[in-house]
């Protein structure tokens, strides 16, 4: 055995939260009336078209959630020792990414240094940018690098194009082979748009997204695409990275949220009277406070207790996760109210309906009504709820990590990458791949979220009704 | 009237109680003084000695509720509970690690996070309900389906991105106004507008949007099929009818943040330089001033329990049928 593998605790949590989302949706699917609002979403372009993206980025931050620490050469057979650095099957995929580091900034494409240093040139000392160590280091001549880089786009372009062209058309060959259609008629009617799913939407989605990408792939083995950071490490790969911790605080979150929001919120509005005054009175309270605040001031208390207890963590990324699952659970604590003052007017009004009272009269007890008769009228919101706080979620992160109550500095994320790059831009030239990389990759997340929740929102909401 | 409105005090007053509780647990009992001081004095030269001297000058050296050693009433007053927790009842903040008293402070630099936060509130109101308008009136056009989509664009960049490109292409690249600072008098106009401007155009996205929900709720509303049947134009309803309706959740829905207008804005007054109580936070929370963030927390509550108290007062001001009692 050449690695160990690590859990680390979002790790766990994560692969927990997945479990769960594929048990309810094997459950969902076997119901009509809970898969008919999800097939709804599904036939919707923008929804299709931004579940795919979305698809795309959860993939990445899957593969980088299993973790693993390499085997140090040499030592003792029976007790391996393994190296402090945590890598994960992300790392592995990308490997020349992490390893082709640099003196320090580059820009995208660059073959050159952005900094003068003094080099040997046909034995004199001169002062020159000096050529990259990996980026377009295949190239003799440096007069051919605009070519070079134009060939590489175009030909991984193309290869990409071809690839997910003929897996398209053997989908489709399939497809018409179910339906008993010649694969003409059925392609016929797939330009047409006569299918029961955005058909055009996704081929299109899938060829642009699968073009770029083998083109960055065949840019990104002879160049650093997006340049390198300030200490020479490719920006592709820090923002790749990012994502994980993007998907994780935008989701994990909710994980905190949504007991409390759901238990306390059903609960002040079924139970009413005391109950619903003493939950209020605690919502109330933690609403006084100002957001940025208490997380501030939480996070700085969570820093305190992991600096004074440095025993209990045996890598530098076990500390760093256990801070990103203290600001999910901070940002869940802080962020269940609105939720919970939502669902608690809407089982104020439930709870007055006729069927609740029936059922209390044939003497059902309350935690089967909540469970039977509450929960599943709510759970609509609950839902919408979820889907449109990811993308300010991630958002949120940026913000928090300026603050310097973020993610641990050591940890890639695109608050972090903000940050440090942020005073770059008053260089000359501007330094300006590292903040453009951060906001661009933040964008397409949230665009994708914001779209998605909303197609979420349409379907799922009874007021907005079928359009 | 009257009645109604001390009852709302009084109900505050538990409220205020709860966030000082939570306060104080979250930064004495949680996190003791032992931890700040060995947070603020790094790993290095922890000394015990090094520690008490640090609770010493900063009057955290006494014990949390009872003062068992000390004579008569200051059993009670002579604790961390009652100087630094019960204190800030009277506004009484204490003094920053660097020495200065925190209320003072707090009295000079909410002028500067004024003058950012209200023009920014006032203006971005005013266009965010523009546009929301512009909206509705071609609702359901290709106008307004790329208004929508435009909307999403907005709100899904991220803020920090409105202030940096504001700043290197207005401020740098184009030379139209400084950077970053802050003057005294009719000098301050040409630092604010920057930041104004930024954080107008980060807002559009969600404000427009949410406007433009309101704006199409009411739009389905029996008074405005009565004013179309009576045969008015689509810009009377919609200037004189849906506007005057659709303002009554707007605007309640903004008096609630106005009292925290005061807070400034933490993100752009520290990027811009804004000597607001923004950045005087943010500063804090960097320093890990803990003084310093406990006072903004007491003052943002007491501010936003100030801003509930207007809501309800607003909403019976501008519709008469609600009634306090």
């Amino acid at each position: 055995m050449n690695v160990q593998p690590v859990v680390l605790w979002t790790d766990a949590l994560i692969f927990l939260m997945v479990g769960a989302i594929v048990l309810i949706a094997t459950r969902i699917r076997k119901q009509p009336h809970l898969a008919e609002p999800w097939q709804r979403v599904a036939r919707r372009p923008m929804a299709a078209a931004s579940l795919i993206v979305l698809a795309v980025f959860v993939a990445i931050g899957l593969l980088d959630s299993l973790h693993y620490r390499e085997r140090l050469p040499g030592g003792d057979p029976a007790a391996p020792q393994y190296a402090v650095d945590v890598l994960s099957a992300f790392d592995a995929l990308v490997m020349p990414l992490r390893t082709r580091q640099e003196k320090t900034y580059s820009a995208p494409l660059a073959i050159r240094l952005y900094s003068k240093e003094f080099i040997e040139r046909d034995g004199v000392r001169v002062r020159d940018f000096p050529r990259l160590q990996y980026g377009g280091a295949h190239l003799a001549d440096p007069r051919a690098h605009l070519a070079d880089v134009l060939r590489r786009a175009v030909s991984g372009a193309a290869s990409g194009l071809l690839a997910v062209v003929a897996a398209l058309l053997a989908a489709a060959a399939w497809r018409a082979h179910r339906s008993r259609q010649s694969l003409r008629a059925y392609l016929a009617a797939a330009a047409r748009g006569e299918l029961d799913w955005p058909a055009r939407t996704v081929a299109v989605t899938l060829v642009l997204l699968c073009a770029g990408s083998a083109a960055v792939v065949s840019l990104a083995s002879g160049y650093h695409v997006l340049g390198t950071d300030k200490v020479g490490q490719d920006v592709l790969y820090i923002s790749l990275k990012s994502i994980r911790t993007g998907l994780v605080i935008g989701t994990l979150t909710t994980l905190f949220t949504l007991p409390l929001a759901i238990g306390l919120g059903i609960a002040a509005g079924y139970f009413r009277g005391w109950v619903d005054d003493a939950i209020q009175y605690v919502y109330t309270v933690l609403n006084a406070i100002p957001g940025v605040l208490l997380i501030a001031a939480a996070v700085l208390i969570v820093q305190v207790a992991i600096e004074s207890h440095p025993a209990l963590f045996d890598t530098a990324a076990a500390r760093a996760d256990i801070r990103l699952l203290a600001l999910c659970l901070i940002l869940g604590v802080t962020s269940w109210t609105g939720l919970a003052r939502l669902l608690r007017g809407e089982a104020l009004k439930l709870s007055a309906l006729d069927y609740v009272d029936a059922a209390r009269a044939f003497g059902v007890s309350h935690g089967r009504i909540i469970g039977r008769h509450i929960f599943p009228n709510v759970f609509h919101l609950v839902l919408i709820s979820v889907v449109m706080d990811f993308s300010g979620l991630v958002l949120a992160e940026a913000v928090l990590s300026y603050v310097g109550v973020g993610v641990d500095p050591s940890m890639y994320s695109w608050g972090n990458m903000i940050n440090g790059a942020r005073l770059e831009l008053a260089r000359e030239p501007a330094v300006w791949w590292q903040l453009g990389a951060a906001f661009l990759f933040m964008f397409a997340l949230v665009l994708a979220a914001n779209l998605f929740a909303d197609s979420v929102r349409d379907a799922f909401d009874p007021r907005r009704g079928p359009r | 009237m009257i009645a109604y409105l001390l009852r709302r005090l009084l109900y505050a007053v538990p409220i205020l109680i709860g966030v000082n509780v939570l306060t104080f647990t979250l930064f004495f009992v949680v996190n003791t003084p032992d931890d700040m001081a060995r947070l603020h004095l790094g790993v290095k030269r922890v000394t015990p000695e090094a520690v008490a001297r640090w609770k010493a000058e900063h009057g955290y050296d006494k014990p949390l509720f009872v003062n068992a050693a000390a004579p008569g009433v200051e059993k009670v007053t002579e604790t961390i509970f009652y100087r630094h927790s019960l204190a800030m009842f009277a506004f009484d903040f204490g003094r920053a690690d660097d020495g200065r008293d925190i209320a003072n402070e707090i009295r000079t630099r909410m002028w500067p996070s004024l003058a950012i936060a209200l023009p920014v509130f006032v203006i971005g109101l005013a266009v965010n309900i523009t546009f929301a308008l512009l909206m509705v009136f071609f609702r359901a056009t290709y106008l307004d389906l790329w208004g929508v989509v435009l909307c999403v664009v907005l709100m899904s960049i991220s803020g920090l991105f409105y202030i940096i490109a504001g700043q290197y292409f207005i401020a740098k690249l184009w030379h139209l106004l400084p950077i970053s600072g802050y003057g005294d008098g009719i000098d301050a106009m040409k630092f604010v507008i920057l930041p104004v401007v930024v954080s107008v155009v980060a807002g559009i996205g969600s404000g427009a949007r949410w406007y433009r929900t309101i704006f199409l709720e009411e739009i389905g509303k029996d008074y405005v099929r009565t004013a179309r049947a009576k045969g008015l134009g689509e810009a009377r309803v919609l200037f004189g009818h849906v506007l005057k309706n659709g303002m009554i959740p707007i605007l309640t829905g903004a008096v609630v943040v106005l009292p925290l207008l005061f807070m400034g804005s933490l993100i752009t007054e520290s990027f811009f330089g804004i000597p607001g109580l923004g950045s005087y936070t943010i500063d804090a929370i960097q320093s890990q001033d803990f003084a310093i963030v406990r006072a903004m927390v007491f003052l943002g509550s007491v501010l936003y329990i100030v801003g509930l108290i207007l809501t309800d007062l607003s909403y019976s001001w501008v519709d008469p049928r609600v009634r306090l009692s």
